[in-house]
């Protein structure tokens, strides 16, 4: 019994994987930019900006289906846990770690969760902004602590920033019908943590990492 | 019709074959390795192919096929214009009519060939009505650059380029049936002006026509082009209710236009500091790379003939 639900939920999270990628590929026709990183099978903790529910989407479906399947999104348990459907959604369709961004017991830590899931063999995506940024002026907003801490306990996992354009234009907060606006993901250089870097200056320097990958004016696009 | 459209596409195989040929050719001459003039040459070849062999299906499927196969490329070149416009999120529901309600509501009104409401929809009612939903969202913020933008969209890429299909609503005396044949009329001499002009400048350009917009587009490729597509328009007065001399000089406006809509997609995209339109047909760039010139030619092509061929 067991074996038949993990493997229909196997399936279930395949299928949707699948589906889901070629529905953004087709709204956005979305591509891939590797700057100074490429795709690999290498474990990879994917960190990137975050404005729109599309934006997992969006990125995995720049990986190679390979890849995608052993990449699972970290999302906050406080938002998708809240009804059955987006339970259903965050956990058994896109097979996201959920994690509480509300924790107080040291059982709840998320880099416990993240840590174990690392440790199975998947890559992570993780949003470091903590939620969705929701300013039309600030590109970028501050890190939370989670990639250090990540990065301080599995540092062999290589963190690649990607910023991920226009899918905050294609579905904005609040709506959910995408209006079909062309799309990039630039994957840029790998970055690792220096031997005892500050908490402070390792999150800045990634925070300068990722925003070195926006284009400066939309003529820097292509 | 149906002989004409057989001798059609069996003329433009075989200048694709030929373009296939002399490709190949070339890049055999010159060696490993082929040049980036070269490479791209052949996937614009390739991309050709590809291209005639959609619109020989919509053939096949006659004016249904015509209206979709046009909407989808309404569709494609709205996404790219959008794209390289500034939005905001209060432009959200506008954005979402313009792909989901006006690019279908316009293409039906050709398919129904409603004529009246067809001309005015978009010059009149969607004129007015989305800058009134953008205000009542309540976002001021560079309003009248998002709206201008917004009106540039849908009348260049929907508008203008529905008079395509729109053709095939014509009732041209004597010519009843044919109409598919004035659309591939209509494509061949302006994409064949945009090809002429293309090899003319490569082989011939010294002068630019407007160094600060396009380089690459020189008098030299601009007088050869539109000249050799003039002869060629002649050529194809076969397909049309035209004399060889009158479709001569149909086609002379038409690729003029097709000049200028060039020139002002070079100077839009100039101004957004992009190279190309978007990646979507190999070698060409976007879909508005390759349908520029037909976006402007379109409209004066249909009023020219509905003025003097219909009744």
């Amino acid at each position: 019994m067991n074996g038949l639900r993990s493997f229909l939920s196997r399936q279930l999270h395949r299928t949707s994987s699948i589906g889901l990628s070629a529905l953004a590929r087709a709204i956005t026709g979305v591509r891939p930019i590797w700057i100074g990183s490429a795709s690999s099978e290498r474990q990879r903790i994917y960190f990137a900006n975050h404005a729109s529910h599309g934006d997992f989407i969006l990125l995995s479906a720049c990986l190679p289906e390979q890849e995608r399947q052993r990449t699972r999104a970290v999302a906050a348990a406080d938002y998708w846990g809240k009804s059955r459907l987006r339970r259903f959604i965050a956990e058994d369709m896109l097979s996201s770690v959920l994690i509480r961004r509300d924790w107080k017991e040291p059982a709840d830590n998320p880099v416990n969760a993240m840590l174990g899931v690392l440790d199975q063999g998947y890559s992570l995506i993780l949003f470091p902004e903590g939620t969705r940024n929701m300013t039309e002026d600030e590109p970028l907003l501050r890190f939370r602590s989670g990639l250090y801490n990540l990065a301080m306990a599995r540092p062999r996992v290589e963190l690649v920033p990607c910023w991920i354009e226009n899918m905050s234009r294609v579905l904005p907060k609040g709506q959910f019908l995408p209006v079909p606006l062309l799309c990039r993901v630039v994957f840029g250089p790998p970055i690792a943590i220096g031997d005892g870097e500050d908490r402070l200056d390792f999150l800045n320097r990634a925070h300068a990492a990722l925003l070195a990958l926006r284009p400066h004016r939309r003529g820097d696009r292509r | 019709m149906m002989r004409e459209t057989t001798l059609l596409f069996l003329g433009l195989g075989g200048v694709l074959v030929a373009a296939s040929l002399v490709s190949a050719l070339l890049a055999w001459r010159s060696g490993d390795p082929v040049g980036p003039v070269l490479v791209n040459l052949n996937q614009r070849i390739q991309a050709w192919w590809v291209m005639v062999a959609l619109i020989g299906v919509a053939f096949i499927f006659g004016m249904t096929g015509m209206t979709v196969l046009f909407a989808l490329i309404s569709f494609a070149a709205l996404r790219e214009f959008v794209t390289l416009t500034h939005t905001r999120r209060g432009d959200h529901w506008v954005l979402l009519a313009m792909f989901l309600a006006i690019i279908p509501f316009q293409y039906w009104l050709v398919w129904t060939a409603w004529y009246g409401l067809f001309t005015i929809f978009i010059p009149v009612y969607c004129f007015l009505l989305m800058p009134a939903v953008t205000a009542l969202q309540g976002d001021t913020e560079r309003f009248l650059e998002r709206v201008a933008a917004q009106q540039w969209a849908v009348m260049l890429v929907v508008y203008c380029v529905s008079h395509v299909p729109a053709l095939l609503t014509l009732e041209i005396p004597g010519f009843e049936g044919r109409h598919l044949l004035l659309v591939a009329f209509l494509i061949i001499t302006v994409q064949g002006s945009d090809v002429l002009q293309y090899v003319f400048g490569k082989l011939l350009g010294r002068r630019s026509v407007a160094p600060a917009v396009s380089p690459s587009k020189t008098w030299e490729g601009l007088v050869g082009g539109v000249a050799s597509a003039c002869l060629l328009g002649a050529g194809l007065s076969f397909l049309t209710p035209f004399t060889a001399l009158q479709a001569a000089v149909v086609a002379f406006a038409v690729c003029l236009m097709g000049f200028l809509g060039g020139l002002v997609a070079s100077a839009i995209k100039r101004d957004q500091g992009v190279k190309d339109w978007g990646h979507m047909i190999e070698g060409h760039g976007g879909m508005l790379d390759r349908a520029d010139s037909l976006v402007f030619a379109a409209p004066v092509f249909f009023h020219i003939v509905r003025y003097f061929w219909t009744v």
